[in-house]
């Protein structure tokens, strides 16, 4: 379903591990059941501002391709955007940043989701035990704060609450800050969804990262998949 | 398939090959053991010629041992040796070998190969291959000592598979210590052609095993260990130790969960899942085996603590706070009221249930009967034990012993002390209660009348609070694990 076109630059590197795009990587994690918040795809400045009013403001605007793994490291995720002209310039200014490398590249515009935590899920291919899923505190701070905790896939249902149970930062599950506790039902049918692409031998790894709770409800607002190999 | 390992534990009778005159050899120290730990089956000892060792007589060939009165054969003959031996052993009706020798995939690729060699040829002739370079097993049950390391332990209910053979003897070391012993002790070796599941599947069959105790330190295939072991634990509990988990940190990956995986997080992650009891060190493994193999599961953690010594009550209760599993119960207005029958009334009224002094002769063992029979409280640390042995002791040692009514009081504090161990172990098996009693002197003062009665009511005398409330969180954490599967 990927078009994976590397380019000269970093060509070994993508062929093994290509990543899909965000679009290509929240429409297989959507299909496999985990929530994402709303989004539309535009190739032209223009296009992103049309999409943004569809939505609805504030909106956030990427740079996507199946090349570009890491989007905030390299500043192409543009935030909290409140009206038509913030995004047509914003998003004039991400297709201006792009590489060659790059490949074929697009715009996803998402509307801001709001929320004070931020969760991490995924799934990983351990070379000793095989494929693992994970959660934990996300965001940035994901890899510096480290509360993550891994079962093997597949899981069941209790194996993912114990999952989430064993997650250091349980206060940051319970309400929060005038928001309700995290819905643990909707993260274990996340963890669960995690589970069932797991026996896709395609996918590599999945990254939902991170999992904004809003309302409660843990929805993905950036989804990348790496997978083996092009996939038609 | 469970395979069957009962040559290797239970056999009719051993074979040592590579005898040795010289006492400091793995062929000499194996034979003696085997010669002075109780076995009850026929011994033979195989070297280079004819002899007499340890007023054993030697034989120079395997045709000097009458058809199938052996079933075990503990290899210290080197590699070049031992494809032969191990023909001439499957045709005498042995069924299981124990090789000590080293010299195999351990020691490069020519060892890889001869290792590989014999393992093809142990499945061609059927046999249990354990091994090779192990330091042994023990078998208590009977009287089985075929280890080139030391102590022989005391019979329990424990079964040990070690990817160490010096984690064996430390084990060993510990159950010789505190009396918690041990079923079957094996030292895995290289593991070539029997695995940790192998053990521990036997195990989980074998009568005289309650709970598993294991070192891993590298798996050939983790996914299949996994789920090997997730059908034994239902059945039977297993502690492991994982060396080296720390060893792959954090990654270089494309993915943030790429990058958060590390062994460790993993291996946490899959003993969760499979039902292991993981402990960090090899003390505290050998504690929580100790504790699944002679307390009851409890069914939460809601956790009361008795003490007679008010600090120690407060430091466990901060323990008992911290830890994940286990929470300190709320006092049961009932218990309060019942204790407000037995106690004057400065004792605490709350958990820790602190007597303050207030108990007179039977106060203990009736407060603990109480406690372990409420429906609210699933498990109890007893604390401040010890203190009128402790009395006791400097009481005799000192210089007007037995006059001035020492002797009567010196013996009151030291029946007393027996009596409250003796109280916490019937309290906790009448009501299926779990009642750990800790106490500095366990380690302090081993011949304390309390410590030796706890010992003999075959349970655990915890060195501290600590280790006690760290005991007892893996005890819940197994319970609630196996009862979220029922």
């Amino acid at each position: 379903m990927a078009h994976v076109e590397p380019n000269r630059s970093g060509l070994l590197e993508k062929l093994f591990v290509p990543t899909l795009s965000e679009a290509h990587s929240r429409t297989l994690v959507a299909d496999a059941g985990v929530l994402v918040s709303s989004w539309a795809s535009a190739e032209t400045a223009q296009q992103a501002a049309q999409a943004a009013q569809t939505l609805g403001f504030p909106v956030a605007v990427k740079l996507c391709g199946d090349a570009i793994a890491h989007k905030t490291e390299r500043g192409l995720v543009r935030l909290k955007l409140t009206d038509a002209a913030s995004v047509e310039a914003a998003a004039a200014e991400l297709l201006a940043a792009a590489l060659p490398e790059d490949g074929p590249v697009n715009l996803l515009i998402s509307p801001m989701v709001t929320g004070n935590r931020e969760l991490i899920a995924g799934l990983v291919r351990d070379d000793q035990f095989g494929a693992c899923v994970m959660v934990g505190v996300g965001g940035v701070l994901a890899e510096a704060i480290g509360d993550v905790a891994f079962r093997l896939a597949p899981l069941s249902p209790l194996d993912a609450q114990e999952l989430i149970d064993d997650l250091a930062s349980q206060t940051l599950l319970g309400a929060f800050r005038g928001e309700p506790a995290v819905d643990r039902s909707t993260l274990v049918s996340i963890l669960c969804a995690l589970s069932t692409l797991a026996q896709d031998p395609n996918i590599v790894s999945v990254d939902l990262n991170p999992l904004i709770v809003t309302d409660g409800q843990p929805v993905a607002v950036d989804a990348l998949v790496e997978v083996a190999e092009a996939q038609s | 398939m469970t395979r069957n390992l009962s040559p290797l534990f239970e056999p009719s009778g051993v074979v040592v090959a590579g005898v040795s005159s010289h006492p400091g050899k793995f062929g000499f120290v194996v034979l003696h053991n085997l010669l002075s730990c109780g076995y009850q089956g026929q011994i033979f000892a195989l070297g280079r010629s004819s002899g007499t060792l340890l007023d054993q007589p030697v034989i120079a060939s395997l045709d000097e041992v009458p058809q199938d009165a052996a079933e075990l054969l503990v290899v210290c003959t080197p590699p070049d040796a031992n494809e032969e031996l191990l023909r001439a052993a499957a045709a005498r009706g042995i069924k299981a070998v124990f090789m000590v020798t080293g010299g195999y995939s351990e020691a490069g690729p020519e060892g890889a190969k001869a290792e590989a060699r014999i393992v093809a040829l142990a499945n061609d002739l059927g046999l249990v291959l354990a091994g090779p370079n192990g330091q042994g097993l023990v078998s208590p049950p009977v009287g089985l000592c075929a280890q080139i390391v030391a102590p022989y332990p005391p019979r329990g209910r424990i079964g040990v598979a070690s990817q160490s053979g010096n984690f064996v003897s430390a084990f060993e070391n510990y159950a010789t210590q505190t009396g918690i012993g041990i079923s079957r002790a094996v030292s895995a070796g290289n593991a070539a052609a029997t695995s940790l599941a192998d053990y521990l599947e036997w195990f989980a069959d074998d009568p005289e095993t309650d709970v598993a105790l294991c070192y891993i330190e590298g798996l050939k295939d983790g996914r299949a260990f996994a789920e090997r072991v997730r059908q034994i634990t239902p059945h039977l509990p297993v502690v492991v130790v994982k060396g080296g988990a720390t060893s792959g940190g954090q990654k270089a990956a494309a993915s943030h969960t790429g990058s958060l995986a590390t062994n460790d997080r993993v291996f946490d992650g899959v003993a969760r899942q499979a039902g292991l009891v993981r402990a960090a060190t090899i003390e505290s493994a050998f504690e929580a085996a100790a504790t699944l193999a002679t307390q009851p599961l409890p069914s939460g953690g809601q956790t009361l603590v008795l003490t007679t010594a008010g600090g120690w009550g407060v430091i466990t209760a901060d323990a008992i706070t911290r830890h994940r599993r286990l929470n300190l119960a709320p006092l049961p207005k009932d218990l309060q009221a019942s204790i407000d029958q037995l106690l004057p009334p400065r004792w605490s009224r709350n958990n820790p249930v602190d007597f303050a002094g207030g108990e007179t002769r039977d106060t203990i063992p009736e407060i603990l009967n109480l406690a372990a029979a409420h429906p609210d409280i699933d498990a109890i640390v007893q604390l401040g034990l010890g203190i009128q042995g402790n009395t006791a002791a400097l009481t005799r040692l000192g210089p007007f012993y037995p006059d001035h009514g020492l002797e009567r009081i010196v013996d009151f504090h030291e029946r007393q002390e027996r009596r409250y161990a003796e109280a916490a172990a019937e309290a906790s098996s009448k009501h299926h209660t779990p009642v750990l009693v800790a106490s500095e002197i366990a380690a302090t003062d081993p011949r304390n009348p309390m410590v030796q009665a706890v010992k003999d009511s075959g349970r655990l005398c915890y060195a501290s609070a600590d280790r006690a409330v760290e005991a007892l969180g893996h005890l819940v954490s197994y319970a609630q694990w196996r009862n979220a599967r029922r």
